[in-house]
């Protein structure tokens, strides 16, 4: 292998088989790591055509959402941060009523990165936009300094059609609605730390990313009054219900027996000190339906893959307003709240 | 999971709920030790299901909430060397010092990591010889063991690049020095089950005796705690003081004698500042003279106590158990998670936080009817 | 101080006591934890887990014994809480 004498040749660049500055440049390296890597993975005739945007055209209110995505490790059981990228934006926007189309994808890579992990990275978007329908039109390249990226960011900017009649927000939620949960919580948590150096455990247990488009769609054109949706990120089932909770005047209560926890993630759970509730998932959302529509929603909801386990766990009620309350297994009720920061492991 | 959802049973707590109603015949006040048992009893709401007649206070059983402010101090200078990897256990991470925390430090360019077992820090020593890897060693006697054997191993396979700031407290001096404060109204203690794992319960065996109360060693599942609640206020409607093992599917009267081994070889006693407390002496494990090389006081600098301050926060009142959170006149007012005055409402394992987290709707000062 | 976990000793590996170590299920997460502190384990026991290390092993027979004792007092409220419904008009 030549050292570094041969001066900055652009026709060296890429040869090593890790992105290098040279990459986000807009030169010859950008052009032929656009051509060898990005383009041929999104396979997207858009991008083709070579412009400095995507010229699309949509009919009626459209939603727009944009999400950055910086989870370290960048690959992790059942997912990875192009999986993320693709359906976190597309769940935004299935949370606002309306049918994902587009997305722009922009990438800040650390000099450095191995040029294996974007072309991984790059083919499992590919694959999550086609299950999830939609199209990666538009984009960006940028090439940090080593140490400056955790490998790679990406932020990913949606844009869809409003499917949904009345409006898909906390203001429409009202006193009696049932909280129906998508399915069991805390996959994408687990699976991220089971991966993380040092704390590594054996485990079945994959991330839950999903695309959730498809089921929310049903809901609404099945005629389900759909108050408000909420899809369970961060902050885990905690942060989304205390969310909804304090942007309206009302109340939740949930049953606790009613929350799914699989018993790997409990042990996991269990083990590191952590609490489910407050564990980050990647395919699972929180709906507000009128009671008379919760069974219906629920039919509707078992018949995708990724909601086949949709239960009611709680209801709205009149107050204290903001609080969601939890009633446990011996039948006392405590706080639910949202966590100042991360949830970090303990000992104690 | 065997041995964990039997003792989490409705039905079993419901009986010894009602058992111990059955049996009290006047008012009693028992003190909770451990953080961990706090957090199960605020939790699962294990004290609403007690007849009004028993109390439960909670004691200073959070070692992550006495450590002395100097300690968290030092862990900070530490941290900002640029050749120190500072390694923690995560509950450390959000307790203030005089300024800011060590996710503070962190945000200011320190490497500090949370880690699972001290074997991990020990691991990072071993792969970044060029590094200094320094590891917070708080707890009570239940971490000891594990504490002792990474520098036991660090000195057997010659790690230099390792060391540990050690701030561990006991449990025994600190019962002790409760129950001679003339302000103590506790009658009856629930000891730390994972304590006594490692240790053994006969030292309480003496204070038991001196002090007249009844202690159980007791486990940290609403079966455990509630058992415990039920052998303690039985004994002291019959009179009796005796140190009883409720949980002995894991407790021995003896302990565990090689984890005692490792802790007697590594570690000696010391006096230590109790946050909240004060000096107590003889309450804490220092390293002994052996392990001075492994010392980080000794490789960075001494600890400079800091005199206590006068403030708002009544933290050293509720880990002393005369008064609960909700009785505080800044809870959930001026003193919150997100800005807290002290540190029972920093940790999680505090019971300020505890309260706060679960039940602070129901007091007079939290937000909400 | 205390959040230490049951789990059982799926395997173990290495000869040398202070090193030995083992896989522990902790309910489909497996784990690899020191038995330093527990010499006398064995696999398929049950152990109890404190921060990567296992401080004791879990007495099944103590565990049993504590739940009978448990039902006993469980049964005898149930006999009691009969006879009082027996003796009375009203549901308590």
């Amino acid at each position: 292998m030549t050292n570094d004498f041969a001066m900055s040749c652009p026709l060296r660049a890429g040869d090593q088989g890790i992105i290098e500055l040279a990459h986000g440049g807009g030169g010859r390296a950008m052009e032929r790591l656009l051509d060898t890597i990005i383009r041929p993975a999104f396979a997207e005739p858009m991008l083709e055509r070579r412009h400095d945007g995507a010229v699309l055209a949509i009919d009626g209110p459209i939603a727009f959402t944009t999400d950055s995505y910086v989870v370290k490790p960048l690959v992790f059981p059942g997912a990875d941060i192009g999986t993320l990228a693709v359906n976190g934006t597309v769940n935004d926007l299935a949370m606002c009523g309306a049918q994902p189309l587009y997305l722009s994808v922009g990438f800040i890579l650390e000099e450095g990165l191995p040029i294996a992990t974007l072309g991984r990275v790059t083919a499992s978007m590919r694959e999550a936009a086609r299950t999830a329908g939609v199209r990666l039109v538009t984009g960006d390249t940028k090439v940090v300094d080593r140490g400056k990226a955790d490998g790679m960011f990406i932020n990913t900017a949606g844009v869809g059609r409003i499917v949904a009649q009345a409006a898909i927000e906390p203001s429409s939620v009202r006193p009696g609605d049932v909280v129906i949960l998508s399915g069991d919580i805390g996959r994408h948590g687990i699976s991220v730390m089971a991966a993380r150096e040092g704390l590594a455990f054996e485990t079945m247990i994959e991330s839950d990313c999903a695309p959730l488009a498809a089921p929310v769609l049903d809901l609404i054109r099945g005629g389900i009054a759909v108050h408000c949706l909420r899809d369970l990120t961060r902050g885990g089932l905690a942060s989304a219900l205390v969310e909804v909770a304090e942007a309206t005047d009302f109340g939740i209560h949930l049953e606790e027996k009613l929350v799914l926890v699989c018993a790997e993630v409990n042990a996991a759970c269990e083990l590191l000190g952590l609490d489910p509730f407050h564990v980050a998932n990647e395919g699972r959302f929180i709906a507000f339906v009128p009671r008379a529509d919760a069974e219906a929603a629920i039919r509707l909801m078992r018949r995708h893959a990724v909601t086949n386990l949709a239960t009611v766990i709680g209801t709205v009620t009149d107050g204290p307003a903001g609080q969601v309350a939890c009633r446990g297994p011996f039948g006392v009720s405590h706080i639910i709240d949202m966590l100042n920061g991360e949830q970090l492991p303990r000992i104690c | 999971m065997k041995f964990r959802d039997e003792y989490r049973d409705p039905v079993a707590a419901h009986a010894l709920a009602d058992a111990i109603a059955r049996l009290v015949t006047q008012p009693w006040t028992l003190m909770e030790v451990c953080g961990g048992q706090t957090h199960a009893i605020v939790k699962f709401g294990l004290d609403r299901l007690l007849p009004p007649e028993v109390s439960l206070v909670h004691g200073p059983g959070c070692p992550v909430c006495v450590t002395p402010v100097e300690y968290i101090d030092k862990a900070i200078e530490i941290a900002a060397r640029p050749e120190v990897i500072l390694c923690s256990f995560g509950d450390m991470l959000r307790v203030p010092g005089t300024e800011g925390d060590l996710l503070g430090a962190r945000a200011k360019g320190g490497d500090v990591r949370f880690i699972y077992s001290p074997l991990d820090a020990l691991a990072l020593a071993r792969a970044k010889p060029d590094r200094e890897v320094v590891f917070f060693a708080v707890g009570f006697e239940t971490t000891a063991p594990a504490n002792a054997m990474a520098v036991y191993r660090a000195r057997q396979e010659q790690i230099r690049n390792f060391s540990m700031l050690v701030s561990h407290v006991l449990v025994p001096p600190a019962m002790c020095a409760l129950l001679k404060a003339p302000t103590n109204r506790v009658q009856g203690f629930l000891a730390a089950g994972h304590v006594c794992t490692v240790m053994g319960y006969e030292e309480y065996e003496q204070i038991a005796a001196r002090y007249q109360v009844p202690i159980v060693v007791t486990g940290f599942e609403p079966v455990d705690i509630l058992e415990g609640v039920y052998m303690c206020a039985l004994q002291l409607e019959q009179g009796r003081c005796e140190v009883e093992n409720q949980y002995s599917r894991s407790v021995r009267r003896e302990g565990n004698r090689p984890a005692q081994d490792v802790i007697r070889e590594v570690f000696r006693i010391v006096r230590r500042r109790w946050r909240g407390i004060g000096e107590i002496p003889e309450s804490g494990f220092g390293l002994t003279a052996a392990y001075r090389d492994y010392d980080a006081e000794i490789r960075f600098g001494s600890v400079q106590t800091v005199g206590e301050r006068e403030e708002e926060c009544i933290s050293g009142v509720v880990l002393r158990g005369e008064r609960k959170p909700s009785e505080c006149p800044a809870f959930g007012t001026r003193c919150t998670p997100e800005r807290p005055l002290g540190v029972t409402m920093v940790s999680g394992e505090g019971a300020c936080a505890a309260y706060y987290r679960y039940r602070r709707f129901d007091s007079a000062g939290g937000k909400g009817g | 101080m205390c959040l230490a976990v049951p789990g059982r000793l799926l395997s173990i590996a290495g000869e040398d006591p202070l090193t030995r170590t083992g896989r522990v299920d902790f309910g489909g997460v497996v784990k690899e934890i020191s038995l330093a502190f527990v010499p006398e384990a064995r696999v398929d026991d049950y152990v109890l887990v404190h921060v990567g290390f296992a401080l004791t092993v879990l007495d099944e027979s103590e565990a049993v014994q504590a739940f009978d004792d448990l039902r006993e007092m469980g049964e005898l409220l149930e006999v009691e809480a009969t006879r009082l419904r027996e003796n009375s008009d009203e549901i308590p």
